[in-house]
């Protein structure tokens, strides 16, 4: 699709500030861009986004696009898709990249199926595919076990999600400069067919999301009793990591179910993931398997999780979190 | 009230670990040797739909499932746990479809049996499969019926004119309204799949599950399977394994966390 270019970073904002992912995506995207001699569009919906479009160009974006309005202050998918379709139609992006949120896996498939676009989920790691030019998207499906890279077909555009961490978030350079266009878009109210009634949050400890964190501290049924997660936390604290949790420590109700890792929880990536008292099961691994490197605590030396870990200590935790939690401590007062 | 279950049998991951086996033809999965389960999430999607159908009078649970034959093995599952109705989308030509060659055959299955029963207020999808894990073909499936749509759902309280859901968000969830009819995807929930009684296990086995071919939906095959696909992959593989674990094993537990932490530290990973 010659007429179709530009490559497109869909950065999705929360009260006004970018996702880290988008502004990760920014930086791949941009020496993807160069590759193909093609510019770096940032394309933002919310509202009360100035300061979120200047962050964008000084993370790497040429362009700016923003649709800036009070009906999109909370995401919702009937105007978001609406709104994002529209600019698809006007601009003709040849690639669009999107970081795998929750709201994204609920706005790109719906918004690929309306431009009848093929859409590769999910990815963690992309490339340039020699005889195409297209973009290569790979990505892991089954808890991990398989690793696949396919290209969009015949259709404009391009899409992919990309799992958040996957890449680097880049230095902003605050003298760049770029250019901003506003647009106008708004659906009739009359065909927005869902209504926000409450938001609430709910994560526990740090407030530190699993899918922004670089270093997750995760607890399982070897913590025994839910006042004990006060170790994991502690340890999280002093790292400034998130909290995870295994399945059985959720269904104990030890903590709510937006700190599980695993099949039936999130999927992460970070580039440090302590598991503690967690055996390691199949599905729990197929959460977490791909951190870049993991570390595993735990009093019995079977446990599966040995089998996918970098560092082991089989030890009782309640021993070995406190220490370690001092050494961490230790380290960052001297920073 | 009318609902729909989509559910689609996965691959068990609960008894064995498995490398896939790839088709070198066309880099998709094969499936066929691989002991098989209902989705998690599809069952987690069928007990909800199952509370609406407890709580309300007169709905009607219709259940559907694209795969191979031995897939009717689900849906008797389904039928066993409060599904009224089941199908199964079955044929050669469906093979190796992407997540908008799947969505675009259930939508097609979905406005034929509405024309023959009525519109279905509710669909219920699991959030994702455990093999393909792309979250894609609920959202795709509420595209191409033109339905509104919820996903990461938990929680689920029909009304007149619409349903009541809690969505999971990265650090809680919210309260959304969603007007029927609507497509809603479930992720994991605080209800725990029913067990079927004997009587309703065995009801389910002697069931016969009617199959629509592509030609009985009166779908083009050139927008199904491979064919119909807008992604292709060029390359898979099994990833590589870990290169082993480093136990660390001191006289304490204090001494191995300094340990550790040394290690950590000087590989500038801490």
């Amino acid at each position: 699709m010659s007429e179709n270019k530009n490559l497109w970073v869909y950065v999705e904002c929360a009260e006004g500030h970018p996702k880290k992912v988008g502004l990760e995506l920014l930086g791949e995207g941009k020496k993807l861009a160069g590759k193909i001699r093609e510019a770096l569009v940032a394309v933002l919906i919310g509202h009360h986004m100035d300061e979120a479009a200047k962050e964008c160009i000084a993370y790497g974006a040429d362009q700016v696009i923003v649709v800036d309005h009070q009906q999109y202050a909370h995401y919702k998918t009937d105007p978001y898709t609406n709104a994002l379709y529209t600019l698809m139609e006007k601009y003709r992006p040849n690639i669009m990249m999107f970081g795998a949120t929750n709201n994204v896996r609920d706005l790109a498939p719906r918004v690929a199926c309306r431009a009848g676009a093929g859409l590769v989920a999910d990815c963690t790691s992309l490339s340039l595919h020699e005889e195409t030019g297209k973009i290569a998207w790979t990505r892991l499906s089954f808890s991990g076990n398989l690793m696949a890279t396919a290209i969009c077909l015949d259709t404009a555009p391009q899409m992919g999600t990309v799992r958040p961490g996957v890449f680097q978030k880049g230095e902003p350079n605050l003298e760049r400069t770029g250019t901003m266009i506003h647009e106008e878009i708004q659906l009739p109210e009359g065909q927005i067919r869902t209504k926000l009634l409450e938001s609430i949050r709910e994560a526990a400890g740090s407030m530190l999301k699993l899918e922004d964190a670089d270093i997750i501290v995760s607890g399982g049924r070897g913590l025994q009793k839910a006042e004990n997660f006060s170790y994991v936390k502690d340890l999280a604290d002093a790292l400034g990591a998130a909290v995870g949790a295994s399945r059985a420590a959720v269904d104990a109700g030890w903590i709510p179910h937006v700190h599980q890792v695993g099949q039936t929880g999130k999927t992460v990536g970070p580039k440090l993931y302590i598991a503690c008292g967690i055996s390691g099961a199949i599905q729990h691994q197929a959460g977490m398997s791909g951190s870049d490197v993991i570390v595993a605590i735990n009093k019995d030396p079977e446990a599966s999780i040995f089998d996918i870990a970098d560092y082991g200590i089989v030890d009782d935790l309640f021993e070995v979190l406190p220490a370690l939690t001092e050494e961490v401590k230790r380290l960052k007062a001297k920073d | 009230m009318n609902i729909l279950v989509c559910v689609k049998q996965v691959p068990n991951t609960k008894v064995t670990k498995i490398d896939p086996q790839l088709d070198p033809k066309t880099n998709t999965l094969i499936r066929s040797d691989i002991p098989a389960i209902a989705n998690p999430f599809d069952e987690f999607a069928m007990e909800l739909a199952a509370r609406v159908k407890d709580a309300h009078e007169g709905v009607q649970i219709t259940v559907l499932s694209m795969g191979p034959a031995q897939a009717d093995a689900v849906l008797k599952q389904c039928l066993s746990v409060g599904g009224d109705h089941a199908y199964l989308l079955s044929d050669p030509a469906f093979r190796g479809s992407d997540t908008l060659a799947t969505s675009f055959i259930l939508s097609s299955a979905v406005r034929y049996l509405e024309e023959k029963e009525g519109r279905f207020d509710l669909i219920f999808c699991g959030k994702q499969a455990i093999d393909g894990e792309t979250a894609q073909v609920g959202p795709e499936l509420a595209e191409y019926l033109g339905y509104a749509q919820a996903t990461y759902v938990t929680e689920v309280t029909a009304q007149d004119g619409g349903v009541e859901v809690n969505r999971e968000t990265a650090d809680g969830y919210e309260r959304i309204w969603v007007q029927y009819p609507a497509v809603l995807t479930i992720t994991k929930t605080a209800y725990e799949p029913r067990l079927p009684s004997i009587k309703s296990k065995l009801a389910s086995i002697r069931a016969v599950i009617p199959t629509f071919t592509a030609k009985e939906l009166g779908l083009d095959p050139e927008k199904c399977g491979l064919k119909g696909s807008r992604t292709k992959v060029i390359r898979s593989c099994n990833p590589e394994k870990k290169a082993g674990c480093m136990k660390i094993k001191e006289e304490t537990g204090a001494e191995s966390a300094h340990k550790l932490f040394d290690l950590l530290h000087s590989e500038h990973i801490i």
